[in-house]
């Protein structure tokens, strides 16, 4: 059995000692004043020489060398399917020169003053950030480590640092022939003081950066020994189930647990507030015992929420003004009554539903708290906030909490939360011994951290076939309020208004809004695509109806605006060329374009669909061209495109939670739909070669692939959706 | 006491009859190789071979079982057909996330243990029970050809 006690976080199993996990753990606290600061992040570099040095070199939060020479380095976001624990291993063995068969990595422990992301500030993965945000760090982490094994190496042969060289974690002097192991390097290297602005490679000799290489997660998912946090399986552990409140803001009023606590395996019941969990031998004791409890809620406040009602609040509050995140030129006048006669004004509203995340890892956290201590197993995007999480709810300091990172199962935003974290804490205060506690799916769902709902108003004046004027008002969630409330600003959320703010095309007039409006009986956060997500389908849907009104062809008039962006005009180009845009189709199939800049990302899509008479949506064909700058692996961004375009597709076609009565309707995967593998079709995602600074990938399929699947349902029947997901109803021409 | 043979060796657990397979493999056997997704067999991600059958192991009670032999993610390599499906898998970077590839390899191994060179329809049948959040299909449908392909 698995144990996973224990201070280090091994992902690959990894010979390191925890003794020498300890000693650069110490390292790094007691030289955690000397940094640099890189793009306002500190990177924490080594200032004082240890006597550790003599068992590993570890001059940064990111590397880690021991004297076999083996390399061990640790990953400041965490792997939850996107492949940034290999492409950020790429990036610090490029400019370190590490023998990248030699390399290993390791989860991150929470540490925000190592691991902060420099973007989000906190220790967080999200917002398809992890390679633009560390793109500058681990090179230069990278680059001063291996400046100070040539510097070791230098001195020890008594040569110039220019006369050496480094490959595949030796130093080279090619003068006399000689070379040194990074191992045997480590106590000299560990003597030098790493350069705070080292050189860096020049991209055209990236040896690494740029090839497709194999991930380092995956041997061990084809045969069962990678570890989520769901296998966490510490000595002792029990297993717990729970049910919260079904309506949000309810309370237990009464728990009869005769009848669970006789199920055989059932240890113990645990009522708190406002969730009763129950916890047994095994999972099945704990959802047995779950399903025999009789408990008794009082609905709370929210008991007459219905999706009715939110929408309903929605649509009022949309129709406030807003709080001005862009205003160019004179949209005032630019959309007033005195146009040119030959233009008009056009106006329409998009609107997207709430969502569940639905990872396939079922949330879950195994926590052991005793009087003086508490440790954690988890799967999480948010290490610190879960560190802080169990000690609040542990009641204890966070310098004697340990959280282990693992795996994870699916995040897309659901782990930026610690709820799980802290619920199981709660849970694992009445619990002797270590408890994991795993949501069923239904729980899972029913008490997702939603996507928010939306409301857009946009209107344009089209004058000719050229849009003069350009108003748009969002209205939704302001989840960065909440999450990061520095980043909220004079009522804007920047999160909000991503991809809308900054909509690519080339229009002199132009005013975007943002208006918080939170929906009343949930709680709302960052789904995979996040902000984009919404803006990007509501502009390009807008542009799509322009396009037809304009009688244009929807790339060329798409095109036609983008001349200061010729980077997104060249994915257009390509994907016309690549999808077989403007060949015929048969009836009732259409063809369907979306274009963005998400994510720092240029990307052009287009979607192949087919709709029956019942409205049902057969998809064709979907064709991407991508130039996301610099691509540190290429295979990886292929990857995370065909995955993000199906998860798009998936939400436009069946995403859609709905609530009565307070409580989610939705439950699993019958009503709750994935799209499967029979009714996925060829995606084909090309790649444009770029010089350009790396652009984030993980989300920007899921935006693109939403307006290109309703633009393509507009060219196939000729009906302008206005909201997801696809209504067959109004699709059908027979209605049985 | 409920002998199963699981991976070809028997194990004797103290279990209730009807205890799903997943929860004796996981939690009881520490063989957590195997996933829990939905609990309703609508996912997949809990998919072992019962006698060379692929079954939702998330439904299946221990004490239907009987002598039927189990094979789990954590043995299926060591068959011809589990081997190069694992080998095509990691040949085409089929995995994202993974959580769900256990059972995707599952039924994958099973499809070509019946239908040794399967067409699009074989594949569509076969696979259309296991959801993959992270969309990884055109990759699982390349792979399995791929593996079939391997002599």
């Amino acid at each position: 059995m698995p144990n996973h006690r224990g201070s280090t976080n091994p992902v690959v199993a990894s010979p390191v000692c925890d003794e020498f996990r300890k000693l650069s753990r110490r390292r790094f606290i007691e030289t955690s004043a000397a940094t640099v600061f890189v793009f306002g992040f500190s990177v924490p570099l080594r200032a004082s020489r240890p006597a550790a040095a003599a068992a590993t070199f570890a001059p940064n939060g990111f590397i880690r060398i021991d004297g076999q020479g083996d390399v061990t380095l640790i990953m400041p976001q965490v792997e939850m399917g996107q492949g940034t624990y290999t492409s950020i291993s790429m990036i610090l063995a490029e400019e370190l020169d590490a023998d990248w068969a030699r390399v290993k990595v390791e989860h991150a422990p929470a540490d925000e003053k190592l691991y902060a992301n420099p973007d989000l500030s906190i220790q967080a993965t999200g917002n398809s950030n992890s390679i633009r945000a560390f793109w500058k760090p681990l090179r230069v982490a990278g680059a001063a480590t291996r400046a100070c094994f040539i510097e070791a190496a230098a001195h020890s042969w008594h040569v110039s640092t220019a006369e050496c060289r480094t490959e595949n974690s030796k130093v080279i002097h090619d003068k006399s022939g000689r070379t040194l192991d990074y191992g045997s390097l480590i106590s000299r290297a560990a003597t030098v003081t790493p350069p705070k602005d080292p050189p860096l490679k020049d991209p055209s000799i990236f040896r690494l950066i740029g090839r497709p290489l194999k991930r380092l997660d995956t041997p061990d998912k084809v045969n069962g020994r990678a570890r989520y946090g769901i296998d966490a399986l510490p000595p002792g552990v029990k297993f717990a189930t729970l049910a919260a409140s079904p309506v949000l803001g309810g309370t237990v009023v009464h728990v009869d647990d005769r009848r669970a606590l006789a199920v055989p395996g059932v240890r113990q019941v645990v009522v708190l507030d406002d969730v009763v969990a129950v916890v047994g031998d095994h999972m099945w004791a704990a959802k047995c015992g779950l399903e025999a409890l009789d408990i008794t809620w009082n609905d709370g406040p929210n008991a007459e929420v219905s999706t009715d009602l939110i929408w309903s609040q929605l649509r009022s509050a949309s129709l406030r003004d807003g709080a001005v995140a862009k205003d160019v030129g004179d949209i005032k006048k630019a959309l007033g009554a005195d146009g040119e006669a030959s233009s008009e004004v056009v106006t329409a509203a998009f609107e997207m539903p709430l969502l569940a995340h639905a990872c396939m890892e079922p949330l879950n956290c195994t926590v052991h708290i005793s009087p003086t201590s508490a440790e954690v197993w988890i799967g999480t995007q948010v290490m610190e906030r879960v560190h802080a999480a169990v000690a609040k709810a542990a009641g204890l300091p966070e310098s004697v909490v340990t959280v282990h990172n693992h795996l994870i199962g699916g995040g897309f935003g659901r782990k930026l939360e610690p709820d799980m974290a802290y619920s199981a804490a709660r849970i694992a205060k009445h619990v002797d011994g270590p408890v994991k506690v795993v949501w069923t799916r239904e729980e899972d769902i029913r008490h997702d951290v939603y996507r928010p709902v939306y409301h857009d108003i946009l209107s344009a004046r089209l004058e000719g076939a050229r849009i003069t004027g350009w108003k748009h008002k969002i209205t939704g969630s302001a989840v960065m309020a909440r999450f990061l409330p520095a980043f909220f600003q004079k009522g804007v959320d920047p999160d909000g208004v991503d991809s809308a703010q900054d909509e690519p095309y080339d229009i002199p007039n132009r005013r975007v809004e943002f208006n918080r409006e939170e929906p009343p009986g949930i709680i709302t956060g960052f789904w995979r695509g996040v902000g984009p997500n919404n803006n990007v389908f509501a502009v390009e849907s807008f542009i799509d109806e322009l396009a037809r009104k304009a009688g244009q062809d929807p790339i060329a008039f798409r095109r036609a605006h983008l001349d200061k962006t010729p980077r997104l005009q060249a994915a257009l180009d390509l994907v016309r060329e690549k999808s077989g845009w403007g060949t015929p189709l048969p009836a009732r199939c259409g063809r369907g374009v979306a274009a963005q800049i998400a994510f720092a990302s240029f990307i052009a899509t287009v979607v192949e669909c087919e709709v029956d008479e019942a409205g049902e949506v057969k998809l064709r064909r979907v064709t991407s061209a991508v130039d996301t700058g610099i691509t540190v692996n290429p295979d990886t961004v292929v990857a995370q495109l065909q995955g993000g375009l199906i998860f798009g597709l998936t939400a436009g076609l069946y995403g859609e939670i709905t609530l009565k009565k307070g409580r989610v309707q939705q439950s699993n995967f019958h009503d709750y739909r994935m799209l499967r593998i029979d009714q996925v079709p060829q995606i084909d995602v090309h790649l444009i070669k770029s010089g350009e600074a790396p652009g984030g990938i993980g989300e920007t399929g899921a935006t693109a692939s939403i307006p290109a699947l309703r633009n393509a349902i507009y060219a196939a029947t000729g009906v302008a959706l206005r909201r997801m997901p696809v209504d067959r109803n109004l699709l059908a021409t027979k209605h049985t | 006491m409920i002998t199963l043979e699981i991976n070809g060796e028997r194990r004797e657990v103290d279990v209730p009859q009807d205890m799903p397979l997943l929860w004796v493999l996981r939690d009881v056997l520490g063989l957590t190789g195997t996933k829990f997704g939905c609990g309703i067999a609508q996912c997949g991600a809990c998919t072992v071979h019962l006698a060379g059958v692929p079954v939702r192991s998330c439904l299946l009670s221990v004490g239907s079982i009987g002598e039927r032999a189990i094979t789990t993610i954590e043995a299926v390599g060591t068959t011809a057909n589990g081997m190069k499906v694992q080998k095509a898998w990691l040949d085409l970077e089929v995995i994202q996330c993974g959580y769900c590839q256990s059972g995707q390899i599952m039924s994958a191994t099973a499809l070509l243990d019946t239908i040794p060179k399967p067409e699009d329809a074989d594949i569509d049948a076969a696979m259309a029970g296991n959801i993959c959040r992270c969309g990884t299909y055109v990759r699982i449908r390349q792979a399995i050809k791929r593996a079939a392909a391997e002599t």
